[in-house]
C-alpha cells in the first residue's frame, strides 16, 4: 500500500505514533526550559502509554510534576503556571479525566488571553487519550472533540500519523495558545518513517492523504486510517476518492476541503466522536453554504450513534464506523451498483480475517 | 449483610465465608482472564476483602452502597447477585446491567448496591445525594461511600463532606487506603499528615483501623453506621493493600514501583488467613471444616462462571435502549 504520509525523510527509522509524540515532546522540552510536564504517574513504569518515557531522565526530574488525582485543581494550576511564563504539558490517560476540569479549560484556559485584552497568554498543552476496545465501556472511550472545539480560544488537534504527530506536538508546545491534543489510543500503534531530531508541522489545517476525483472524505484521527483503507479499495475497484486528514479541528481551515469538494462534488465526513452535533456537522454545513451549487450529492456524515459506548463486544458491534461502512457509503454516494459495492466490502472484510472487533486491526499498524 | 438464619447466625462464620467467597471469585477471574473471554478491564480486590466484608456486615439489606472501579468485593459483600456479576464481566445479556458497563460499572440496586463509577471520586457526591434523599424520607437508611486513598485528592470529596456535615446526612465515607493510586505511592501525592485530619477538618467524626483485621473493621463500621443513622456523617480509614496489579490479573512487584518485600509484609497480613486462624483458635471453626467451605463455595463460583459463559451475548440493537427514560 502506498504512503498516506508524505514523510520528510523517507529513509528515517520506522516508529509508532506514541513514540513519535514522545520524541516530539522531548525535542520541544530540550529547546525550551520553560516546558514542564504534568501527569498522574508522570514518571511511572507505564509513562502515559510510553509517550513520556524517560523524558525526566533527559531533561531533569524537577520538570516532571506528579499530579495528585485532582484534575480540576491541577489543570487550573497548569493554567496559572502558563500565565506566569511556563509551557506546561498536561497528559491525561483518558479524555474523560479532563471533564473534571472543564470549568478551568473552557473558562480560564480558553478565555484568559481574550479577557485580558491580550495581556496574558496561556501556552498550555492538554493531551488526552481516547480509549477503545477491550470493553472500555461508556466512561473510558469518549472522544469529545466537539466539546472543546465549540469554545473560541482553544485550539484542538487530532493527529493520525506518526511523523505528523511528532511535528504537531512540537508546534502545540510552541504555540502561545492552549492546545487540546486528542490522541486515539489505537493511533498510537501506527507506524511510519519519522525524521529524527526536531520536526515541526504547523497547525494549519487538513492534509490530503489520498487523491481522487470521485468524492471527498474528511476524517479525524483513527477514522482517517479507516478512510484510507476504504479509499484504497475503492481505488483498486477503479473509483479513486480523496481523503483529507483534518488534523486541526480548531481553528478550522475549510479552504482545502472546499477546494476538494468543488472538484469532486461530494462530501463524506467521518467523526471519531458522536455524529450528532459533531465535527462533521460543522464541516458539512460550512461546505454546503460555500459550494452548494457544486454539490452532486447531499453531504453525508458518519460517526458514533446516538447512545453511549457499551462495554460488551455484543453491544459494540457496528458502533464504530469502519472501512467497510465508509466504502459502502462513499460508493453509494457515487452511484456504484450494489454488486460492485458488495465486492468491495467483501474484499475489506477478507483482509480483516477473523480478528475480534474489540482489538486494533494489525492492518493499521503501518508503516504508513 | 446481617441475616439471622442457620450458620449465619454467627457473624463470624458469615464474614469468613463472605471473604472466602470474594477471594475465590477473584482468584477464578485471575486464573481464567487469559482465556480472553472476560473482555473488559478488571481491578481486583484480592488482599482487601476484610474492609468490604466488615463494613457491609454492619449494614442492613436496604442500606445503600456506592463503589468505584474496584468494586467486585463491595458488590458481593453488599449482597449483589454473583451470577449477574460474572455475566456482566463476560459482557453477556444476563449481566447485572446487560453488558453495558463490564467490571467497572457493577451495580445491583435491588441489593442496595447502587452503582460503581470508574471515574475517581465520581460516586462520592451520588452517595451523599442518596443520603440527602433518605434523610428527607426519614427512612433510616444509611449510605456507604467506598473511596480509595486517591479520592481524598479530588475536590468533590471535600465538597461532599462539607455538605454532609452541614446537613447531618446519614452517610459513611469509607476510605480504603491501599497506599497506591495505580503506580504512585501516597507519599508522592499527599503531604505527610494523617488522612483522618481531612474529615476532621470538615468536622466529621472518624476512626482509623487496620483494614485487614475483620473484627476491627466490623467494630468500627458498626459505630460508623449507627452514628450516621442518627444523622452524623462518619469517616473510616481502613489501611490495606492490593496484592495484584492495579488493573489486570497479574502480580507486578517486579516492575519497580513497589518492592517484593513490601508485598510480602502485607501478604503476611492476609485478612482471610488471619481470620480463619482466629476462628480456628477460638473454636468457632473446626480445624477440618475450612477445606469443606472452600469446596462448597468454589462450586458456587464455578456455577456462576458457567452461567456467565452460557449466557448469550446481547444483540447490537439492544444498545439503543434506555438512552432516555
Ligand atoms: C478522574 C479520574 N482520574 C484518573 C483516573 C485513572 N485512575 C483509575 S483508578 C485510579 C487509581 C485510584 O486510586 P484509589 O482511589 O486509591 O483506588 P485504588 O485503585 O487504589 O483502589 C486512577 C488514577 C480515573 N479513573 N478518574
Ligand atoms: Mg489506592
Amino acid at each position: 500500500m502506498s504512503m498516506p504520509e508524505t514523510t520528510s525523510a523517507p529513509g528515517a527509522p520506522v516508529i509508532n505514533m506514541g513514540t513519535a509524540i514522545r520524541d516530539g515532546l522531548l525535542e520541544a522540552a530540550r529547546r525550551d526550559p520553560s516546558v514542564i510536564f504534568f501527569g498522574e504517574g508522570v514518571e511511572d513504569p507505564a509513562a502515559l502509554f510510553g509517550t513520556l518515557k524517560d523524558i525526566g531522565k533527559q531533561i531533569g526530574h524537577d520538570r516532571m510534576i506528579e499530579m495528585p488525582i485532582a484534575e480540576n485543581g491541577l489543570i487550573g494550576i497548569a493554567i496559572g503556571a502558563a500565565m506566569a511564563g511556563k509551557r506546561p504539558v498536561v497528559s491525561l490517560q483518558r479524555v474523560e479525566f479532563a471533564l473534571l476540569a472543564l470549568e478551568q479549560i473552557l473558562n480560564n484556559a480558553a478565555k484568559t488571553h481574550y479577557v485580558s485584552n491580550g495581556r496574558h497568554n496561556v501556552p498550555l498543552v492538554l493531551r488526552m487519550i481516547v480509549g477503545r476496545g477491550w470493553g472500555q465501556g461508556p466512561e473510558h472511550s469518549q472522544s469529545m472533540e466537539a466539546i472543546f472545539a465549540h469554545v473560541p480560544g482553544l485550539k484542538v488537534i487530532m493527529p493520525a500519523f506518526a511523523e505528523d504527530a511528532k511535528g504537531m506536538i512540537a508546534a502545540a508546545v510552541e504555540d502561545d495558545n492552549p492546545v487540546v491534543v486528542i490522541e486515539h489510543r489505537w493511533s498510537h500503534y501506527t507506524t511510519s518513517p519519522v525524521a529524527e531530531g526536531y520536526v515541526h508541522r504547523p497547525l494549519d489545517g487538513p492534509r490530503t492523504v489520498r487523491e481522487g476525483d470521485g468524492l471527498t472524505i474528511v476524517a479525524t484521527s483513527y477514522m482517517t486510517l479507516e478512510a484510507v483503507r476504504a479509499a484504497d479499495k475503492l481505488a483498486e475497484a477503479g473509483h479513486p476518492v480523496e481523503v483529507l486528514d483534518l488534523r486541526v479541528i480548531r481553528p478550522l481551515n475549510l479552504d482545502p476541503i472546499v477546494e476538494s469538494v468543488a472538484r469532486t462534488g461530494r462530501l463524506l465526513t467521518v467523526d471519531t466522536g458522536f455524529r450528532m452535533f459533531g465535527i462533521g456537522a460543522e464541516i458539512a454545513s460550512e461546505v454546503t453554504s460555500r459550494c452548494f451549487d457544486l454539490l452532486d450529492a447531499a453531504p453525508v456524515r458518519l460517526g458514533l450513534p446516538d447512545h453511549p459506548t457499551p462495554s460488551s463486544r455484543g453491544l459494540v458491534k457496528g458502533f464504530y464506523p469502519d472501512a467497510t461502512r465508509i466504502a459502502r457509503t462513499a460508493a453509494e454516494m457515487m452511484g456504484l451498483d450494489d454488486a460492485k459495492i458488495s465486492a468491495i466490502e467483501e474484499d475489506i472484510l477478507a483482509a480483516r480475517k477473523d480478528i475480534p472487533l474489540d482489538v486494533p486491526d494489525p492492518f493499521f499498524k503501518g508503516p504508513f | 449483610m446481617q441475616t439471622t438464619t442457620g450458620d449465619d447466625a454467627d457473624y463470624r462464620l458469615r464474614c469468613l465465608k463472605q471473604m472466602l467467597r470474594i477471594r475465590l471469585v477473584e482468584e477464578t477471574i485471575a486464573e481464567r482472564y487469559a482465556e480472553q473471554e472476560m473482555r473488559c478491564p478488571v481491578h481486583l480486590s484480592i488482599g482487601q476483602e476484610a474492609s468490604a466484608v466488615g463494613v457491609c456486615d454492619a449494614l442492613m439489606s436496604d442500606d445503600r452502597l456506592f463503589s468505584s472501579h474496584r468494586s467486585h468485593a463491595h458488590y458481593l459483600a453488599k449482597g449483589g447477585n454473583l451470577k449477574a456479576m460474572m455475566a456482566e464481566i463476560y459482557g453477556k445479556r444476563d449481566g447485572c446491567i446487560g453488558g453495558r458497563g463490564g467490571s467497572m460499572h457493577l451495580m445491583d440496586p435491588d441489593a442496595g448496591m447502587m452503582a460503581s463509577i470508574p471515574i475517581v471520586a465520581s460516586s462520592i457526591p451520588l452517595a451523599t445525594g442518596t443520603a440527602l434523599s433518605d434523610k428527607f424520607d426519614n427512612n433510616g437508611k444509611v449510605t456507604v461511600s467506598f473511596l480509595g486513598d486517591a479520592c481524598l485528592e479530588e475536590g468533590v470529596f471535600h465538597e461532599s463532606a462539607n455538605f454532609a456535615k452541614l446537613r447531618g446526612l446519614p452517610i459513611v465515607y469509607v476510605c480504603e487506603n491501599n497506599l497506591y493510586s495505580v503506580y504512585t505511592n501516597l507519599a508522592d501525592r499527599q503531604p505527610d499528615r494523617p488522612l483522618t485530619d481531612i474529615p476532621a477538618a470538615h468536622g466529621i467524626e472518624h476512626r482509623h483501623v487496620d483494614g485487614n483485621d475483620l473484627e476491627a473493621v466490623r467494630k468500627a463500621a458498626l459505630w460508623a453506621v449507627e452514628t450516621a443513622r442518627s444523622g452524623n456523617p462518619t469517616f473510616l480509614q481502613l489501611d490495606t493493600y492490593r496484592w495484584r496489579e492495579h488493573c489486570g490479573p497479574n502480580y507486578d512487584n517486579h516492575i519497580g514501583y513497589r518492592t517484593e518485600e513490601e508485598f510480602q509484609i502485607w501478604r503476611a497480613r492476609d485478612p482471610l488467613e488471619r481470620y480463619r486462624k482466629m476462628l480456628e483458635e477460638s473454636g468457632t471453626l473446626a480445624p477440618a471444616s475450612f477445606a469443606g467451605l472452600e469446596k462448597d463455595i468454589q462450586a458456587e463460583v464455578n456455577g456462576a462462571f458457567a452461567f456467565a459463559i452460557d449466557s448469550p451475548l446481547p444483540e447490537p440493537t439492544e444498545a439503543l435502549a434506555h438512552v432516555y427514560a
